[in-house]
């Protein structure tokens, strides 16, 4: 073992496969001088890559966790590592077969090969199972194991041959130094090394490894069950590790999983078992690992019992025992997510954290890319560590979200599903008089916001057939046709909107004209009081936020930007902004509320209570200023984002409850509705074919592509400039298209609807795939009342990219004709933009 | 056949050992619990004889509630009953522990049930006395044979062999009898699912058991010193082939 060096150019912390794959692909990338660190020993030292039941099920409903894992797979077989074995998710119940169809859908819009499977089938597949409590399974050939220790030492072997990298196992991480709000220094008890770049790859460990430098990585550990039985008579004859497929028991929460001789069975049913990272045994106070804690049977029996059911034959020989139980520790997020990029609260220390076997390599890769060039091929925006505000980085929320998390892991989980726990954390200025007009809240970013009024019940009467009611559960499930009653009122009348949720940063300073020149695409120099709609991007020229800035004064602008969004967006505002001090950032999002007034009779209504000019000429589109309103000055903006004549307010937050009131005492006459975000973000956005971040607009398409480039590219440098140009200069792979579905009426009769990540294929079923490899599939998806149909975006290849191409979504395994309504930006409603113009 | 079965709740410790602050018990936040090697051995030969003879297997312990995990995992094995003498959960030393268990023997007589055979683990893997066996054969007046290896029952006798420096030591003791058994004496089979399924229906019989004082008293925990150990890497990939061969050799293992 070589000692530690007494510089590194990085330090990555944790030798689990995280680390590991982390340590080759920096080195594959050209670092040198890295450094590996683990207080364990090797090739385990101790985490839960050693204890991981190492299967590989491909499909996610989420794109980027698809992606992620998909190069994982690649990346271990490269290595020899991977045994392709199948794997099967079976249904036990008819809502379960239709989510197996779901899956299917996502599988198709990912490019991932699986098929629905009949009960049959599977016992065809696997001869042990008990098809006559099963309904179907949803079986994906390309499924497997791997052996995720070999792997690891592999990778570490191959950046050792670089010459890039030392490891120390047994060395104890004993502090991070940071100066100046970056790192400086690992301390150990083998000693220090000076860096300038850590990376935890701690596993459970890395909140404390974190906590070192002030950073905080919100993952709890959490217990899961698992049990080895055997030897099972069948599987004497295997040769390698295993030969059936591996079966996942979704109804139960539960899985089986040949190993050699044995059964491999595991569950996530039981209750919610999390440990604080600081109560985890030591290595040498644990019986078998740290990670590996005694079993606590209880909690597996009811799974005991299904796994019995569903295998008798192997499972219920008394000749076949239980020879190995665990509770498994492995990482859990409030939201799911991994733990990836730099934290925001020190530089040079960088997270990759909460990852499971599956998808550790290709993340690596990803983190790898993101560290040594900015930028990654595969979009991390969802697991961005920066992602989190500092109410969510508490341990209430954390646990809270973790266990309600853990249960949902095989779960049947809705789109649109809301959490339960730690809500009300935050609410607007309005939130009272949201609660007595009865808004059902969803949640973002902590913030409650209106999806919809049951006090706007009345509309459906006044609207009928127009607010295209459901009547298939799964579509109306979180969701209620007075959503688009309040999309027609507003359009026929005027709507009030809780926009509270927005992020708000005032940027302001002798250059900060220049900075933010230098962040935005577009031209920035634009008179005070002007409204500006801009993306920002990385240097690859992918799409990392897409925001609004008023120019408040000569050297003072505030940004808007969505709340989900927003503590991304401010890091990557911040990781800019000059050393000297000559531009600062200021969040005010605590600090204003807003409200946005839309609808034909927003002029009216506001002109009744201010003495301002609003008319068209006094107050045109696209700027901003501060009027009174009744008792309140407020800073108005006359931007839209659903389409409609009116204004963005910002109050100040307590003086916000005052001005709903002027607002809804004068919207009496004028019959005002509260409307909520289901209008916002949906209905009266896709109508006008708004783009939305994290939806249309992400780091994996360029701007051409989805249709926001300008005509113009203005002289100053920007962040992505040279590669907007080449992107300028190139026909696009895709195009981002709006469509709308011809005939939505399945074949048991029902009218379905689509809520999105469906995938577009011809009209004979085959999938859309345009040169760079992307497959084609529903970016966002919901009603547009005003039009009377629904409403899909999606990127297409040129080819299909044609107004009137006649193509196929498929929707819980059927499919429906949809055709290309707009190619580009051109809304569907109002094409001319003349009720936002009025 | 009908034989008994004493085992004891311990702490699953392997590694390091950690006393609670006050050195009274063995920090147990990250161990599970388990019984003795010797016990397990005891429970599985219990097991084998009722399927070979016939007859009922009990097992017993003298306890907390939660020595009830540790009475099911033994059911989950094939013993038929189980009995908990529930304590407060404080350590019993081996003469009120032999005393209680003895008085459960005795109920059980009045009960019309009696034992052929009454096993222990040789010792208890926790404070490892190695007495209660002998103290429960005494107060019964029965015969007792301790650190058995083998044992085989024939027409009302059991021949039991224990292994020493020179080789078996055997001994024929007339039923019914007092055993203790050590670790070897059999290969321990593993619960099966339905195994432990049914253990975890069974009933569990309960009495409670008073505390007495014993002839010894628990003042404090100590750790012994540990001894280091070192290893010594021979080589890698397959360059210390020689190494290993030499070192099986010396071992006797080749």
């Amino acid at each position: 073992m070589a000692g530690l060096p007494a510089q590194a150019r990085v330090v990555v912390i944790g030798a689990g496969i995280v680390g590991n794959s982390m340590a080759y692909h920096l080195a594959r990338l050209g670092w040198k001088d890295i450094v590996l660190v683990d207080k364990g020993a090797l090739p385990n030292p101790g985490g839960s890559t050693g204890h991981a039941s190492n299967f590989i099920f491909l499909t996610d409903h989420s794109k980027e966790m698809t992606l992620f894992t998909l190069d994982s797979v690649k990346q271990y077989k490269e290595l020899g590592v991977f045994t392709q074995s199948g794997g099967i998710e079976v249904a036990r119940t008819a809502e379960r077969v239709d989510e197996l169809k779901r899956r299917m859908a996502s599988s198709k819009a990912w490019g991932i090969d699986a098929e629905l499977v009949s009960p049959a089938e599977v016992k065809r597949l696997v001869p042990y199972i008990n098809d006559a409590i099963i309904l179907g399974g949803f079986s994906t050939p390309g499924i497997g194991t791997v052996d995720s220790l070999r792997g690891g030492t592999l990778m570490r072997e191959k950046a050792q041959a670089m010459g890039a990298l030392t490891v120390a196992p047994g060395t104890e991480v004993t502090g991070i130094e940071v100066e100046n709000g970056r790192v400086r220094r690992v301390r150990t008890d083998q000693g220090d090394v000076e860096t300038e770049v850590v990376v935890i790859t701690g596993g459970i460990w890395s909140p404390r490894i974190a906590r070192m430098a002030g950073a905080a990585i919100p993952l709890s550990p959490a217990v899961h069950q698992m049990i080895s039985v055997g030897p099972v008579p069948l599987f004497a004859d295997t040769v390698g590790e295993i030969k059936y497929p591996i079966i996942r028991d979704m109804d139960t929460n539960g899985y089986e999983r040949q190993h050699g001789s044995d059964m491999e069975v595991g569950s996530y049913d039981h209750r919610p078992i999390l440990w604080d990272p600081d109560d985890i045994p030591s290595l040498t106070q644990s019986k078998l690992s740290p990670t590996e804690l005694p079993f606590t049977k209880e909690d597996f029996d009811e799974s005991l019992e299904h796994a019995l059911e569903l295998m008798p034959d192997i499972l219920g020989d008394p000749a076949v025992g239980i020879r190995h139980s665990i509770n498994g520790l492995l990482s859990l997020t409030p939201d799911g997510f991994p733990l990836l990029g730099e934290t925001p609260e020190v530089k040079g220390l960088w997270s990759a954290a909460a990852i499971w076997i599956k998808e550790a390599p290709g993340i690596a890769r990803c983190v790898a890319e993101w560290m040594t060039s900015g930028v990654s091929e595969i979009d991390p925006s969802s697991s961005d560590i920066a992602r989190f505000y500092d109410h969510q980085k508490t341990q209430a929320h954390i646990k809270g979200r973790s266990a309600e998390g853990f249960n949902k892991t095989y779960g049947i989980v809705h789109p649109r599903e809301q959490w339960d726990s730690n809500r009300r954390v935050r609410v607007s200025p309005f939130y009272e008089r949201e609660k007595a007009l009865g808004a059902v809240f969803f949640e973002t970013a902590g913030w409650e916001r209106p999806n919809w009024y049951e006090s706007n019940k009345p509309l459906l009467a006044e609207y009928g057939d127009r607010v295209m009611p459901r009547r298939y559960e799964w579509d109306a499930r979180w969701w209620s046709p007075i959503i688009n009653a309040e999309h027609l009122a507003m359009r026929d009348r005027v709507g009030i909107v809780d926009l509270s949720a927005f992020a708000v940063f005032d940027i302001a300073g002798i250059c900060a004209l220049d900075y933010l020149q230098k962040m935005c695409v577009v031209q920035m120099n634009l008179p005070v009081g002007r409204v500006i709609y801009t993306s920002l991007l990385n240097t690859a020229g992918g799409i990392k936020a897409d925001l609004t800035v008023m120019r408040l004064g000569t050297n003072h602008f505030r940004v808007v930007t969505g709340g989900a969004d927003g503590m991304r967006d401010r890091k990557w505002f911040a990781d800019h902004l000059p050393e000297d001090g000559a531009v600062q950032l200021t969040d005010l999002t605590s600090s204003w509320a807003t409200i946005g007034v839309w609808g034909p009779r927003a002029r009216d209504l506001l002109q009744s209570i201010t003495d301002a000019d609003v008319s068209n000429e006094g107050f045109p589109f696209g700027t901003c200023r501060f009027i009174d309103l009744g008792p309140v000055r407020a800073l108005a903006s006359r931007i839209s984002y659903v389409g409609e004549l009116g204004w963005e307010i910002y109050v100040p937050f307590e003086q916000g409850a005052r001005l709903w009131d002027a607002i809804w005492q004068a919207g009496q006459p004028h019959r005002i509705a509260p409307v909520g975000i289901g209008v916002y973000g949906t209905t009266g956005r896709l109508e006008k074919c708004y783009r939305a971040y994290g939806n249309e607009l992400e780091q994996e398409f360029n701007l051409v592509e989805t249709g926001l480039a300008r005509p113009q590219v203005k002289p100053q440098d920007f962040i992505g400039k040279e590669a907007y140009l080449k992107q300028r200069a190139e026909p696009p792979a895709a195009i981002l298209c709006t469509l709308t579905v011809d005939d939505n009426t399945s074949r048991s009769g029902f009218k379905r609807y689509p809520m999105g990540r469906e995938p577009v294929l011809s009209q004979k079923g085959e999938r859309l795939v345009d040169r760079h490899g992307r497959g084609s599939y529903v970016t966002s998806a919901g009603s547009g009342p005003s039009i009377g149909k629904t409403i899909l975006m999606s990127f297409l290849p040129p080819e299909q990219a044609k107004v009137g191409t006649r193509l196929a979504i498929e929707y819980f395994g059927e499919r429906y004709p949809a055709t290309v309504a707009v190619v580009g930006p051109t809304p569907v409603f109002d094409p001319q933009n003349t009720r936002v113009r009025s | 056949m009908n034989v008994l079965v004493g085992i004891k709740r311990v702490p699953a410790t392997a590694g390091q050992i950690t006393l609670t602050p006050d050195g009274q018990e063995i920090d147990t936040r990250y161990l599970g619990f388990t019984v003795s090697p010797h016990e397990e051995c005891a429970v599985e030969e219990a097991v084998r004889l009722t399927e070979k003879h016939g007859g009922s297997s009990t097992v017993l312990t003298l306890g907390p509630e939660a020595a009830v995990d540790q009475l099911r995992e033994a059911m989950a094995l094939g013993i038929e009953r189980a009995m908990l003498l529930e304590t407060d959960g404080r350590e019993w030393d081996p003469v009120a522990t032999a005393a209680a268990i003895v008085k459960a023997i005795e109920a059980e007589r009045a009960a019309g049930r009696t034992y052929d055979l009454v096993m222990f683990g040789n010792e208890s893997a926790d404070s490892a006395g190695y007495q209660v066996g002998v103290r429960v054969a005494d107060a019964l007046d029965l015969p007792c044979v301790t650190g058995i290896k083998a044992l085989e029952i024939t027409d009302g006798h059991a021949v039991v062999r224990r292994q020493t420096e020179s080789g078996w030591e055997v001994a024929d003791v007339p039923l019914p009898a007092v055993l203790t058994v050590k670790e070897g004496i059999n290969l321990p089979r593993y619960p099966s699912l339905p195994g432990r399924l049914k253990a975890k229906k069974k009933e569990i019989e309960r009495s409670t058991s008073q505390w007495q004082d014993g002839g010894l008293e628990k003042i404090r925990l100590k750790l012994p010193v540990q001894v280091g150990h070192t290893v010594e890497i021979l080589g890698k990939n397959g360059d210390a082939e020689a190494q290993v061969v030499e070192l099986l050799q010396r071992l006797r293992l080749l």
